[in-house]
């Protein structure tokens, strides 16, 4: 502490610490933990908080499985239905921004002349210059029944009768992928980039196919910036609310929208925490899983 | 099976630049060559051109007598060594070894064996299962000359695979790849900077400058006999004395040389005939550091001249002596370190002299840069 004073001078250093701690403390300490703990607690109206009901409770979690006391389900059908959905959708999108962004980041990365990667890498940021909400009604705007590309389909005769791309949720997938590419491609980018080029050379000279020198010299050095960005882009997706409220069909429900439901509209912050939590766990055990069974450590992925 | 390699014609053009200019040489089935010249002269581009990296602008690439023409670097019977030696990092020694293997497919035992064999063969027994950054510089050269024997190479590319170790590695790594190469009996194609190097491994020398290859001979012929001013002072050392032809006569050239007359052996052209030099031309005469002496020591009254000590650099087998003449020329006279040196001092005029025979006149032309 000390020699990091010294070699930063008093103000650099106080900066530092009073803005790192809080950022922790403040922004991401005190509202998990207060999170945390409303998520244990019934919810009561403001005059009881605090009076002998408020006490800690598992009513909120048994609630999310086994739903609420008067239905006639054995569990929560519909909750944990959203629920599975909502992560099984987000490792698909994930799975497709992966296999989207590889090749255009290999590409940036190891093929292009310095002025094209220049030109790649502005046309991939420019877009993003726009508000969430905004691209996800262009998306929409693209999908619709009357839409750009049902237009130009009917027009050119592919089609009689347009596709309903939002209720097949094309348009939320598609509005998904797109939301999180930056940080799935620029992992990836600075991952591929420290790649010598001779490695690639020298597996084609040893008589490697294209395909298999990506398999097993690129994508193995990648590893670490494919794990960071998947799992940027996993959290980032099963958390969304913004894409999946425009872009998902009326049957469709994405789990952040319920949570969204619990505070605001049903005002029950209590429950909309425990689905907070739960997802927040479920999301984190996951990532965790898959970095251990594709071998990767926590370091690599922050690196 | 090792095999020939011949270049028709070759020229390399990036955009107005050639990298190569009409490179015409045949490298002999078995033979060490080695391409020798400075950075930027195109050599490193010559080899990537056989490797199949690159397509020639102009002319052909021939191996075994067959044009590579359109057939990549993954079907030629090439190996190529890189520079960095480009190992896989996340393999095994002997996954990288046997990963051409792997490739066409050859069972988990049937690499192990190959590269176990292998790795006998560059002296690196047992050590297939370690990391390649658990090996040393050395180290890490063999297995890189391992992987590119693994693929059982008609030809071996090596694009100066040594320049990253030190020096007593690099003489004994030298040792180790000629006796490799005799050994295997494959064509090994060697690309160098370093003269000491090309000299002490190969059959033959190509000494290429610009794009162009000047000479190709053995590594005698091209010390002992440059065809150009470039190669005569690329390769080795030497003083040059720019001058005009004042008479020919039975091979011999006499020169003058600001005012000074200097006879010396009229040098063979890159065809092995004698330069056609004529009477008024202007010339470079040249004399190897090594082979000058003290005219008090000769008996000759033939190409003598006097030149100002400047300093004496010890480099532990000889001694440099370093002179300015009168006209302000820069000398290099060297001497066996046991030579007695205990009278010259820097400041000093000494006279020195050269035999004929072992001066080397050829047409003017640039000198290699140093």
């Amino acid at each position: 502490m000390e020699g990091f004073i010294k070699k930063n001078g008093s103000v650099v250093s106080t900066f530092f610490l009073v803005a790192i701690t809080f950022w922790f403390v403040f922004l991401i300490l005190i509202p998990q933990l207060y999170m945390l703990d409303l998520s244990f607690r019934p919810n009561l109206p403001p005059l009881l908080r605090g009076g002998p009901d408020d006490v800690y409770t598992l009513t909120h979690y048994k609630h999310f499985i086994f739903g609420s006391e008067t239905s006639k389900d054995t569990y929560n059908y519909v909750d944990v239905g959203v629920f599975v959905d909502t992560i099984g959708t987000a490792i698909l999108v994930t799975i497709i921004n992966l296999c989207f962004c590889y090749p255009i980041a290999f590409y940036i990365a190891k093929l292009a002349t310095p002025s094209a990667t220049r030109l790649l890498i502005l046309a991939l940021i420019i877009p993003f210059w726009i508000n969430e909400l905004l691209r996800s009604f262009a998306i929409r705007i693209l999908f619709a029944g009357e839409g750009v590309i049902n237009n130009l389909l009917l027009e050119i005769g592919l089609l009689d009768v347009a596709i309903n791309f939002i209720a097949l949720d094309v348009a939320l997938y598609t509005g998904l992928t797109y939301a999180y590419i930056l940080l799935m491609i620029f992992p990836l980018y600075n991952a591929l980039e420290t790649l010598d080029t001779n490695q690639l050379e020298a597996a084609k000279d040893l008589g490697s196919s294209t395909l298999r020198t990506h398999w097993r010299i690129v994508i193995p050095h990648a590893k670490a910036g494919i794990a960071s960005g998947s799992t940027m882009v996993f959290m980032l997706t099963a958390g969304a609310l913004a894409t999946p409220v425009v872009l998902s069909s009326p049957n469709t429900f994405w789990f952040t929208q319920l949570i969204y439901q619990w505070f605001n509209m049903n005002d029950n912050w209590s429950r909309g925490s425990a689905y907070s939590i739960i997802l927040l766990v479920v999301s984190v055990a996951f990532v965790l899983l898959m970095m251990r069974l594709f071998k990767v450590t926590i370091g690599e992925v922050v690196r | 099976m090792s095999a020939d390699v011949e270049l028709q014609g070759v020229s390399i053009a990036f955009g107005d630049f050639y990298a190569a200019k009409n490179v015409n040489v045949k490298i002999e089935a078995g033979e060490f060559f080695s391409f020798l010249g400075p950075s930027g002269c195109g050599k490193t581009t010559l080899l990537r051109a056989v490797s199949g990296f690159l397509e020639p602008s102009n002319g052909k690439v021939l191996i075994g007598g067959q044009n590579m023409s359109g057939i990549g670097p993954n079907k030629r019977p090439t190996a190529l060594i890189f520079q960095n030696l480009a190992l896989f990092p996340l393999m095994s020694v002997a996954d990288n070894i046997a990963f051409s293997l792997e490739v066409r497919g050859a069972s988990k035992q049937a690499r192990r064996k190959r590269a176990d064999e292998l790795l006998d063969l560059v002296a690196l027994s047992g050590q297939g299962d370690k990391k390649v950054h658990e090996l040393s510089g050395g180290q890490k050269q063999r297995v890189a000359i391992a992987r590119a024997l693994a693929v059982e190479p008609e030809v071996l590319l090596l694009d100066e695979p040594l320049s990253a170790l030190d020096l007593k590695l690099r003489q004994k790594m030298r040792t180790e790849l000629r006796a490799i190469q005799q050994r295997v009996g494959i064509t090994f194609i060697y690309i160098t900077h370093d003269q000491g190097e090309a000299l002490t491994m190969s059959d033959r020398v190509g000494v290429m400058n610009d794009g162009q290859l000047e000479q190709v001979g053995s590594c005698y012929e091209v010390y002992q006999a440059p065809s150009t001013p470039f190669v005569a002072t690329f390769v080795g050392e030497n003083n040059a004395f720019a001058g005009k032809v004042d008479k020919i006569s039975k091979g011999v050239a006499l020169v003058n040389v600001d005012g000074m007359s200097f006879s010396g052996a009229v040098g063979k052209t890159i065809e092995g005939d004698q330069h056609p030099l004529s009477v008024g031309e202007s010339v470079v005469l040249f004399v190897r550091p090594e082979s000058l002496t003290l005219a008090k020591d000769t008996k000759t009254t033939k190409n003598k001249f006097s030149a100002n000590i400047e300093t004496i650099e010890f480099e532990g087998n000889v001694k440099n002596i370093y002179l300015k003449t009168s006209t302000k020329k820069s000398i290099r006279f060297s001497v066996p370190s046991v030579f007695d040196t205990s009278g010259l001092n820097p400041g000093t005029k000494i006279d020195l002299a050269f035999t004929s025979e072992s001066a080397i006149v050829l047409p003017n032309g640039p000198l290699a840069l140093d």
